[in-house]
Formats: structure tokens, C-alpha cells, sequence
């Protein structure tokens, strides 16, 4: 049940491939501040990030104003990372409780992972034999109501993580590292032969035989990060790595 | 002899030189710095997050905090570090004039730090420090429902102007010198922040307020520039 277990497609959910092709072409959109009319017109709805103030679609972020048939939203650009069903993350735990752990997020918000989300027999005098402070595990949201975030380990990959390191991105730029059907992270994980979890909250998972693929791999992804502006990432990212093999 | 001539040769309508930016500090979620001629501000934006001590929490919405200070070297003559009267007064008026932008509705029990840090003063300290700290928290991705852009208004003698310095702060002939400082949103055009320090008649003060209205609509667009000039230039 282990990282062994990780192979691609994990971080295909349906919503990454969603947010992966919106990911694309940042440049093409208008970069807004809070307050500035993204469009105007009774026919637009107000997305994520807007509101409507009398005709007029007001952007609520700083960030790009995205316009896909009558709904208008912001991609934002900075700021923290909020959780949704069906991401997968990582986190670390943070204190034990009767009945599961607290996990840090790197979101306003701790996460709760229950005993009973966990796929195997765990006795409840013990919690800490299967997960103690500090450890980190990669996990999947499942329940979101305001700030109450609830975790499951139980699915394929998921689990506690071992050996390896951890580096942090800015959540608002996993769509590219991922990139469109996991094509971006595909690349990475072949050309430097590592393992890597891309949590959706930011937080990246790498590992390898070897130190130095692991921070090849670390150096693509913040490439990837620096210049998430670019069209045609991808084949920049093939070049860069191939460049760094001699 | 009545004020007829700025001190440093501006038009009365005129603020000093402005240098806006945004995203200096790394470690902070958003940043920015504004600055007046000599007057600097740098602000740091952290959050939203868990707000610790658990009794200052809201669980209705985020709060917003501010801290306001100036560094010891700010001023000609050095400033003891740490807070004082005065800037614990203009930490909490700069949070009233930001609390009505901000939008933490979906961020119950966390809170939203702002730090202003003045590098360097020559009066207008905590106008900077308000400009500054709207670029700082729309750079950080907090949920704003507009930004707000501000400026001191002097009545100098009889002479109202624009972004009083520190000679027309101290200015002491005829009726002497009066500091208006006051801050203005950028879509409803609502006022959040005015104090007065000195003298005025009342339709002189109409007639400031209105100056103040006019001079930080430029503000705001030198802010929305730098804000739209940041994501490009990477």
C-alpha cells in the first residue's frame, strides 16, 4: 500500500485535468485587480473569485480573468491554498487524536484523517504504530464543509511517505507542473527517473535511487514554476532536461 | 507672507515623485512597496491562517490585523524601536481603512497579517503605508472586494495641497499647517480613513476632501500599473 505502488494517473482526477487545460495560455488573459470590471453585460454569470454588481462582472482577486462562454472567473495567481473533494494532497501530521490524526495542509485549515478511513486494521490504543507526528502522507480530501476537512488514505498510492523529499510550490501553479492529462509530470518523473506526488495543495513529493535525480527532478518543477507563462512548457521542460544529462 | 510656493517647487495639486511595486519579499505571501519622495513604505501580507490566541477569533469571518512601524533610521533622529502610542493609533486606523476591502467571509476563525514597515519617513507615513498595504493584500490572493488608494491633504496657511512634506507639516506662519490625511476606494469611492491634525474651516475641508478624491484616483492608477506590470515582467 506504499509509494511503490505510484504510478502515473494518479493525479489525473477528473478536476486536474479540468484545471490543467485552464491552465494553459495565461498570457492570452487580462491580468485584473480587485475591483476592476472584468466584463460588463446582463448575459455574463459570475464565477468563482466575481461578483455582480448591476451589469458588471467585478473581479473580488488579483489574478487572470478567464471568459469560457457566458462565465466569467478568476484564475488566481497567488494566495492559499483552499481544499476541495477530490484533491489529492500532502500533509504532515500534526497531533493524534482519539479516533485519527491531524494533518497540516499548508491551508488555513488542519484536515482530520479518521481510523476508520484507513484500509487496514489499525488498534486504537495505538494510533502512533501507523502514523506519528511528523510523518507525512499523501491523501485525498473527501469531505469539505467551511473548515472542516476530513482525509481517506483508502485508495490506490495513498499512504504514508517514505524516504525522499519534500518541496513547496505555490498551489496556484500545480495545474501547469501537472500539466494537461499529467503530460508535464509524465516528463519529469521519465527523464530523471524518479517518483514524484504532486499534491494539489503545492506540496511536492520526489524520490529516487539517487540524491542527484532528485533534485533534477526539483529543478524541472521549479523550471516549470518560474515560467509557468510560457506556451509550448512542455517542450522547453524536454529541453532543459536533456540539456542538464551531459 | 502667505504660502504662495511649495517648499521643493510642486504644484499645490501635485504629489511627490511615487515608486510602486510589488512582490519583494519572497517569505511573505503578498508584498509591496509605495513611496512618496523620501517616504517609504514596505508592506508584508501573511495568510489567511489559523488565529492564535483561539479568543481573538471571529467565527463568522477572518480578521484582519495590522502592525504599523517605523524603523529606528526612519527618521533624522533615531526612533526607539518598538511600538508606541502613535503607531499602535495608525496600526488600527489603517485597519479600519483596509477591514471594509478585505472579503474573509469564507476564512471564519483565521486571520490575515498585515505588517507596514516605514523605511523612511517625511510625513504622509501612514498614507504610504495604506497604499502599500492594498498592493500587498491583493498580491497575496486575499479576496478584495475593491482596492483603496490614499493621501494627506495640508492646509498650508490658507494654501490646500497635495502630499504635505515634512517642512509644510511644520510650517508655523499664518494659520499654520493642517494634515489631512484620508483614504478612498477605488469603485464606490466611499471614504475609510480621515483624520485631521490643526485647524479648518468646514467648506475648506469639503474642498479637501474633494482634492483627496481627485488625487487618489492618479494614486490608484500608479497602483493598478504597478500590480498589472508584475506578472509580465517575469
Amino acid at each position: 500500500m506504499m509509494p511503490k505502488e505510484i504510478k502515473e494517473g494518479k493525479e489525473e482526477s477528473v478536476e486536474t485535468k479540468k484545471e490543467a487545460e485552464t491552465g494553459k495560455s495565461e498570457e492570452k488573459r487580462k491580468l485584473v485587480i480587485p475591483g476592476e470590471v472584468v466584463v460588463s453585460g446582463d448575459e455574463y454569470l459570475p464565477g468563482e473569485g466575481t461578483r455582480k454588481d448591476g451589469k458588471d462582472i467585478v473581479a473580488g482577486k488579483y489574478g487572470l480573468a478567464d471568459i469560457s462562454g457566458r462565465l466569467a472567473r478568476i484564475i488566481p495567481l497567488s494566495g492559499s491554498y483552499f481544499p476541495r473533494y477530490g484533491n489529492t494532497i500532502i500533509g504532515k501530521v500534526t497531533d493524534i487524536t482519539f479516533n485519527g490524526w491531524l494533518i497540516d495542509i499548508e491551508s488555513p485549515y488542519s484536515a482530520f484523517l479518521s481510523v476508520v478511513e484507513v484500509p487496514r486494521f489499525i488498534n486504537k490504543d495505538n494510533l502512533s504504530d501507523f502514523l506519528s507526528i511528523g510523518d507525512v502522507i499523501a491523501c485525498k480530501v473527501v469531505n469539505v464543509k467551511r473548515k472542516n476537512v476530513d482525509l481517506t488514505i483508502h485508495a490506490k498510492g495513498l499512504g504514508k511517505l517514505e524516504g525522499g523529499m519534500i518541496m513547496k510550490i505555490n498551489s496556484n501553479k500545480v495545474p501547469r507542473v501537472i500539466g494537461k492529462e499529467g503530460s508535464m509530470i509524465k516528463l519529469i518523473k521519465q527523464e530523471t527517473g524518479t517518483e514524484v506526488i504532486v499534491g494539489q495543495n503545492g506540496l511536492v513529493w520526489i524520490k529516487a535511487d539517487s540524491i542527484e535525480n532528485e533534485l533534477k527532478a526539483k529543478e524541472a518543477i521549479l523550471f516549470v514554476v518560474s515560467r509557468s507563462y510560457i506556451e509550448g512548457l512542455t517542450e522547453k521542460v524536454k529541453e532543459f532536461l536533456e540539456a542538464g544529462k551531459i | 507672507m502667505s504660502y504662495t510656493k511649495r517648499v521643493d517647487g510642486r504644484k499645490f495639486d501635485e504629489f511627490r515623485e511615487v515608486k510602486a511595486e510589488v512582490g519583494l519579499i519572497k517569505n511573505a505571501d503578498g508584498s509591496a512597496l509605495f513611496s512618496f519622495g523620501d517616504t517609504v513604505a514596505l508592506a508584508a501580507v501573511y495568510g489567511p491562517k489559523q488565529l492564535h490566541p483561539q479568543h481573538l477569533q471571529n467565527p463568522q469571518k477572518g480578521v484582519l490585523r495590522c502592525i504599523y512601524d517605523m524603523l529606528s533610521f526612519s527618521v533624522p533622529e533615531r526612533k526607539k524601536p518598538g511600538p508606541s502610542r502613535r503607531s499602535l493609533e495608525i496600526s488600527k486606523v489603517t485597519e479600519w481603512a483596509l477591514s471594509s476591502i478585505v472579503d474573509l467571509e469564507n476564512f471564519p476563525n483565521t486571520v490575515v497579517d498585515v505588517f507596514i514597515t516605514i523605511l523612511s519617513a517625511n510625513a504622509s507615513t501612514r498614507v504610504a503605508g495604506i497604499n502599500a498595504a492594498a498592493m500587498a493584500l491583493a498580491d497575496a490572493g486575499v479576496p478584495m472586494k475593491e482596492m483603496v488608494s490614499s493621501v494627506s491633504i495640508g492646509k498650508i496657511d490658507k494654501q490646500l495641497v497635495v502630499d504635505v512634506c515634512k517642512e509644510e507639516e511644520d510650517y508655523e506662519e499664518g494659520e499654520g499647517a493642517t494634515d489631512i490625511p484620508m483614504a478612498f476606494l477605488s469603485r464606490s469611492g466611499d471614504l475609510t480613513l480621515l483624520q485631521l491634525d490643526g485647524e479648518i474651516r468646514p467648506e475648506e475641508l469639503k474642498k479637501a476632501i474633494k482634492l483627496g478624491k481627485e488625487s487618489c484616483k492618479k494614486i490608484f492608477e500608479l497602483q493598478k500599473k504597478a500590480l498589472k506590470e508584475k506578472k509580465l515582467e517575469k
